[in-house]
């Protein structure tokens, strides 16, 4: 994860405090775990979010997914649902239309993994 | 044909932000997971999905294993005026289910 990050982010260092990544902290399941991901920006044509990444640390592969959004969105705010193969952080870094980094992240507890039925 | 569930306003007043939920039934198999032989499943998955509005991309999304069964996505867009939104979904087979609806903005 931290090299999937690092080939996203270059040499910055994503600053903390508009990206909000929501998950359940517990989950019985990690077939179908909600996430949330929200960034607080005006989302206008001056001032917007291009791009939210998400990572997770221990599945096979570290990207999750990418969301393309931007003025038209009205809000930087998408929601899925994901498969996570054991407890672990996962991390949602999000790129301004300024070339900034934005990230957060989340711990999450996985009682059932997902990818071991056969 | 897979089913599609796309659940947006049908109406909605000029400048609006509405929220859009979306969901294909797809297994999304990870190609990590073995059958009952003991043989790696193939990978088979959504892996792009896109919106636009009349035309113009509105959002977009790159999808990889760990999105989960029936892939579940939900986003937002402005109301701007009446018209077709446009919902793609793109499988490693390389096939796009298409599917369109109506919104009326006043």
């Amino acid at each position: 994860m931290n090299k999937a990050i690092r080939d996203l982010v270059g040499e910055a260092e994503p600053q903390q405090s508009k990206v909000k990544l929501e998950l359940p902290s517990i989950v019985e399941n990690g077939n179908a775990v909600p996430l949330t991901v929200s960034v607080e920006s005006p989302m206008t044509e001056a001032d917007h979010v291009e791009a939210i990444h998400i990572f997770n640390q221990k599945n096979p592969q570290p990207y999750v997914a990418v969301f393309h959004v931007g003025p038209r969105a009205g809000k930087a705010r998408v929601s899925t649902r994901i498969r996570l193969a054991d407890s672990q952080r996962m991390v949602a870094i999000a790129r301004l239309n300024d070339g900034s980094f934005w990230s957060d992240s989340a711990d999450v507890i996985v009682t059932l993994a997902a990818c071991t039925e056969q | 044909m897979p089913r599609v569930l796309i659940n947006l306003p049908e109406r909605a007043t000029r400048g609006e932000i509405i929220e859009i939920r979306t969901l294909i039934q797809h297994p999304m198999e990870t190609g990590y997971r073995l059958d009952g032989n003991g043989a790696r499943i193939p990978r088979d998955i959504i892996n792009r999905f896109a919106c636009t509005y009349n035309g113009e991309e509105v959002f977009r999304a790159e999808l990889f294993p760990a999105i989960a069964a029936n892939p579940f996505i939900a986003f937002s867009t402005i109301a701007t005026r009446s018209g077709e939104l446009i919902f793609s979904w793109t499988g490693d087979d390389g096939q796009t289910q298409i599917e369109s609806r109506h919104i009326i903005v006043e």
